[in-house]
């Protein structure tokens, strides 16, 4: 029994990687006051980008420097046109995932399907400190370590965070106190798109080794459900990542027992989702919207 | 505030002068300011005094760098000041505390003055926190540094904006209606802050008010604005209440020499509001009682924030009475809504017309968006009949427009045409017509008013909200006065005049 | 120098046109270089894209089957966005329709068509309406965006499905999660004989002539315009903003629903996990390429569906990949929704600070 608790935690560690990554990214873009629906297709893009460099380099940090930039360009692409452009934030969000969706499941072919074959890289191992607990991929370890720290001290503690947080609540007030809004949004969704980045990367490089079809499998739209359902905190938001694990990581076990294998786990997997809109009803009208959520800014 | 400077260390002494020179500024059609010239000493309390829409708060944003003007310089000893922004506004040593505060509700008070000294990463939250503290206790401004701003009072959030902009080194700090927000106690601390401020670091303050006893109490010089022109500019020691809102309210060009026959024959009162009181933020209304008659034209007059703006949002059914109620033809409404309202038969032309207008829509459109019904059966708009009720209308409110024009694309004066053919055509028992020609020249000012007149001829009982004294005088048989939330007198039309009402709005009961 | 934006006070008539073409042509090119570097040639791979599927007659109706359900969403997008209500969850609300009308067809065995027919087009109408009531009444009650809640609920409609096709749907013959087939008078009658064309795209041709005169043409109409452009004036106007969200809400879902049953009942005749392959998206996409007008989002819908069978028809041809199709429809939209905004606006250089 132990020993299938273990399991279960060890294996949630790596189930939470992408999807904290994935959903920190989307709150420090959010707390600018951004919505990014481009998450998933940024999670796709670069754990394609990431498997592909690294197969064609052999090197799997180059892959991930790869992976890292593209999701950095995709940022671009979408400050460019919500920023910039002020179109709609939602419109070019989902625009976004289908172009990055298409465009690398066309890659894809070309540079690897066409014969019939599969990308496959021999991925990075986990790093065993004992037990199955603290066997994890250093990305994990990296994450949970070094990335929600400082995450946490960029938003709470730093000049950038607090000029994040002020364009998201109130860009007229921040313009103000002499703060670029357009620069501030555009540095946060560029932040954001590189913590997304890493989540797909993650799951390429480390927890699978090979690209497939849907590989990101809706993982974009979990990390935007746990930024809701954390109420923009990050403690929060990791617990809600925590839970969504422990629950997948539970069922795959459950699954393998005979006994268990009429159940629908459909059901505890669509969780996180109705957890959130749950959430958002009953906390009414009191969420705590970034003030100036999908508002574009012009000055007048 | 940078950190050399330290604890928001005010530069004693002779600062030079800052002179505003020529400044014009249009927004589109609409001329705000024209050739305006002002002079501002440091020590000294300069009171700018004017209606709404007079160009009090466009200059002063000018000053600040949140608008730039069309021509016209600002310079300080003797050399032109280049302000594009807050930023160079505050390094030349101007601040300035808005209207609507420029504070991030949820963050702290330390957060929130760091903000405009925050680089990319170091963030010393604990020595902006000491400069507070030591800023504080300088000026005599006591704010709990980690407090959240949306858990402050009004008067404390205030606080803040004058202690950011004291700590960002200004020796000019400019206060847009600063007691409008205030309860009277709050007035009173601010008004000692404010003489503090003057005497004792010797900072120069920019006060907008229309309050004549604050100007009165605290102001050395007042200026005094009127539809974008600086009217007078004088010590404030010699000039009475009366002579002030005088200057304020004008005797212009617009005013039609002559106004319309009493008319003798009223009938029954329409709208009667029967002890309403309400509170509010921004105000309060109290045991306001009166009626407005068949044909009648019912005034509001008073200064700015007395109570106006509450009654016209209890009027159109967003805003909950606390007591009181209002009847419309003998029927009680309890807790009114716009719908309520409007089955009633009361219709609304209220101060801000974009807000009544939807701009990408058709003016045919938009002239029947409040009886949509009436012009469609069950599967159709009756195109035809639309058209033709917008022609008529256009002709006969002289709109200058065609029908499919999106209503967007008028001048303020047609968009006005446009709402009041709304209003009139559905022949309302009661018109809430709340400043309706602000901003608008002098020929779509006078047809205004002449709609106005017609539709009470009509047998509308028409309610006038304005702050506008000529057209009250001009246009209402009767002139309820507000005086904090209260109505302070009620007189005849015919024998009002500039002074009496200008006594009551000061407050002062014959 | 720093680039800024500023808003135009004139334009000639030709930009708005000019830059869509632009738009377009950015878009090919950059479909041009994904061809080439598959290998092809980037005209014929154009040409069996746009032209050769319009050469046969197998080529337009597996064109206009590939349309049929983008009808429905691009249509149920149209009409909430005309609202000002930002549904992005056409997606689960066809899947909902799916499963209402998976649900009639496989216990529907000894109705007659008559009932048949019109009972599971109701049924999935009724069941994407019902998907999308939570979200609209969270907006109408408490004020609580909708972009989040309609996205969020799509992954958990596939979920559901894929739930009951492994559970109590799974197919009784082979065993497979797929369900069985629907019976016989649930299935849409062929309008096109020999061919694969159902009544379903006449029910889409139905719904957005429905759509454009309501919209355009009728009282209620008039009140949705005007509340998706100035919900505070339609206010003061007394008009009924969150019954008039509630009811766009519903009659989107509703839509997006139908065309659910259209892919059950008209193609499938089954249920499977992958009988959306994005529609609901896709119809997020038409709608705004259409500028959310209806006739607009039907010719847009079939284009789309020309892509859709002739990136397969390149994709065979040239061995080019077929998701080619997605990819230039993604572009198109990222490149126009851009130039609609820009036609608007003039880059001034201004003088930066260092």
């Amino acid at each position: 029994m132990i020993d299938i608790t273990q399991e279960i935690i060890g294996s949630s560690l790596r189930i939470a990687t992408p999807l904290a990554l994935a959903a920190l990214g989307e709150l420090v873009t959010e707390k600018s006051g951004v919505l990014n629906l481009g998450v998933e297709g940024i999670m796709y893009g670069s754990a394609f980008v990431g498997i592909a460099t690294a197969a064609h380099t052999g090197s799997l940090t180059t892959g991930l420097i790869a992976a890292l930039v593209t999701g950095a360009a995709a940022g671009l692409i979408f400050a460019f046109l919500t920023v910039t452009l002020g179109v709609n934030q939602h419109v070019a969000g989902l625009g976004l995932t289908l172009f990055m969706i298409s465009f690398s499941n066309s890659a894809n072919r070309i540079m690897f399907t066409s014969d019939g074959g599969q990308v496959r890289v021999d991925p990075w191992r986990p790093i065993d400190f004992g037990g199955p607990i603290f066997s994890q991929y250093w990305i994990t370890y990296a994450t949970f370590l070094f990335i929600v720290p400082l995450t946490w001290w960029l938003m709470r503690r730093s000049g950038l965070g607090l000029k994040i947080r002020a364009v998201g609540e109130n860009p007229e007030a921040a313009d103000v106190a002499g703060i670029d809004v357009t620069k501030t949004r555009y540095t946060a969704i560029l932040i954001g798109s590189i913590y997304m980045a890493a989540g797909g990367a993650f799951i390429t490089l480390a927890f699978v080794g090979s690209f497939t079809i849907n590989i990101i499998n809706g993982r974009g739209w979990v990390a935007l459900a746990l930024v809701i359902f954390g109420r923009w905190k990050i403690g929060r938001l990791l617990a809600g990542a925590a839970l969504f694990s422990l629950i997948n990581a539970g069922q795959l076990q459950l699954r393998l027992l005979p006994s268990f294998s009429n159940v629908p786990f459909e059901i505890l997997l669509a969780l996180p989702y109705l957890a959130v809109i749950i959430g958002l009803a009953v906390s009414g009208r009191n969420i705590p919207y970034p003030g100036a959520y999908l508002k574009p800014y012009k000055r007048h | 505030m940078n950190s050399q400077e330290g604890a928001g260390v005010v530069i004693h002494g002779t600062a030079p002068s800052i002179f505003l020179r020529n400044i014009s500024k249009a927004f589109g059609e609409t001329i705000a300011l024209s050739d305006v010239s002002l002079d501002l000493r440091v020590g000294e309390v300069h009171a700018l005094l004017g209606e709404n829409g007079a160009g009090k708060t466009t200059l002063m944003k000018i000053l600040y760098g949140l608008t730039q003007p069309d021509t016209g310089l600002i310079e300080a000893g003797g050399v032109a000041l280049t302000i594009n922004s807050p930023r160079d506004a505050r390094a030349a040593g101007i601040g300035m505390v808005t209207q609507h505060f420029s504070l991030v509700k949820n963050m702290t008070v330390v957060e929130n003055i760091a903000l405009a000294s925050a680089n990319t990463f170091s963030l010393d939250l604990a020595s902006v926190r000491k400069e507070i503290n030591a800023a504080s206790a300088k000026f005599g401004l006591e704010v709990s540094p980690d407090a959240v701003i949306s858990s402050l009072p009004v008067a404390l959030q205030q606080r803040v904006e004058i202690l950011k902009a004291l700590m960002s080194g200004c020796r000019y700090l400019i206060l847009d209606e600063p007691t409008a927000v205030l309860g009277p106690q709050d007035i009173d601390s601010l008004l000692e802050v404010i003489k503090k401020l003057r005497s004792e670091s010797g900072i120069g303050i920019v006060l907008i008010s229309h309050k004549m006893a604050e100007i009165e109490q605290v102001a050395d010089r007042v200026s005094v604005l009127r539809r974008g022109k600086v009217v007078s500019n004088s010590k404030v020691s010699g000039m009475s209440s009366q002579e002030l809102i005088g200057l304020m309210m004008g005797n212009d060009e617009v005013a039609v020499a002559q106004r319309r026959p009493t008319q003798q024959l009223f009938g029954d009162p329409i709208l009667a509001l029967k002890g309403i009181s309400v509170t509010t933020e921004s105000g309060e209304l109290n045991e306001v009682s009166f009626d407005v008659r068949s044909g009648e034209i019912v005034g509001v007059a008073g200064v700015s924030g007395n109570g106006q703006a509450e009654l016209v949002r209890v009027l159109s059914g967003t805003l909950a009475l606390d007591k009181g109620s209002v009847v419309i033809e003998g029927n009680t409404l309890g807790q009114t809504t716009p719908q309520s309202l409007m089955r009633a038969g009361v219709g609304m032309l209220g101060e801000d017309r974009h807000a009544s207008a939807v701009h990408a829509l058709q003016v045919m459109e938009n002239l029947v968006l409040d009886c949509i019904d009436n012009f469609a059966t069950k599967f159709q708009l009756k195109q035809k009949e639309i058209l033709e009720h917008c022609e008529s209308a256009i002709t006969q409110f002289e709109i200058k427009t065609t029908p499919k024009q999106p209503l967007g694309t008028l001048s303020g004066g047609n968009m006005q045409k446009v709402l009041l053919a709304r209003l009139f055509s559905r022949k309302p028992k009661v018109a809430i017509i709340s400043q309706p020609t602000r901003g608008l020249d002098v020929m779509a000012t006078r047809y205004v008013r002449s709609l106005i007149m017609q539709a009470s001829t009509e047998g509308t009982a028409v309610l006038l909200v304005s702050e506008d004294l000529d057209e009250v005088l001009e246009l209402a048989d009767r002139v309820a006065v507000m005086y904090r939330g209260a109505i302070i007198g009620i007189v005849d039309g015919s024998t009002a005049t500039r002074e009496t009402l200008g006594q009551l709005m000061a407050g002062i009961k014959q | 120098m720093k680039p800024r934006f500023a808003l135009r006070s004139s334009m000639p008539w030709w930009r708005g046109p000019a830059l869509i073409a632009a738009a377009a042509f950015v878009s090919f090119l950059l479909s041009a270089i994904v061809v080439r570097w598959a290998g092809g040639a980037p005209i014929s791979a154009f040409h069996y894209m746009f032209i050769s599927p319009l050469q046969t007659r197998f080529g337009i109706t597996e064109s206009i089957l590939s349309a049929t359900p983008l009808i429905f969403t691009g249509a149920a997008v149209a009409i909430a966005f005309r609202a000002g209500y930002w549904n992005i969850g056409a997606e689960g609300q066809l899947l909902a329709g799916t499963i209402g009308a998976t649900w009639v067809g496989i216990h529907a065995e000894p109705l007659p068509s008559i009932v048949g027919v019109p009972l599971i087009l109701l049924a999935g109408m009724l069941f994407g309406a019902l998907w999308a009531l939570v979200p609209a009444l969270l907006r109408t009650r408490l004020g609580i965006d909708e972009v989040v809640t309609t996205l969020l609920l799509n992954p958990v409609a596939l979920l559901i499905i894929s739930g009951l096709l492994n559970g109590p749907w799974r197919n009784s013959e082979t065993g497979f999660p797929d369900s069985d087939v629907i019976a016989k008078s649930t299935q849409l009658p062929i309008i096109w004989p020999g061919t694969r064309v159902h009544l379903g795209l006449a029910l889409g041709v139905i719904i957005i002539v429905l759509c454009w005169w309501y919209v355009g043409k009728m009282a209620g109409g008039l009140k949705l315009r005007a509340v998706g452009m100035a919900p505070g004036a339609a206010r003061i106007a007394g008009l009924p903003v969150e019954r008039t969200l509630l009811v766009a809400a519903l009659v989107s879902g509703g839509i997006a629903g139908l065309g659910g049953s259209s892919e059950v009942a008209g193609v499938a005749h089954q249920l499977t996990t992958g009988i959306s392959s994005g529609f609901g998206y896709t119809g997020v996409i038409v709608a705004t390429l259409a500028a959310l007008s209806f006739i607009g989002s039907l010719c847009v819908a079939l284009l789309f569906g020309l892509i859709t069978v002739g990136s397969f028809s390149a994709s065979r041809a040239l061995e080019i990949p077929s998701t080619i199709g997605e990819f230039v429809q993604s572009v198109l939209l990222l490149t126009v929704i851009a130039a609609l905004v820009i036609q608007k606006y003039r880059v001034v250089w201004t003088r930066g600070k260092k």
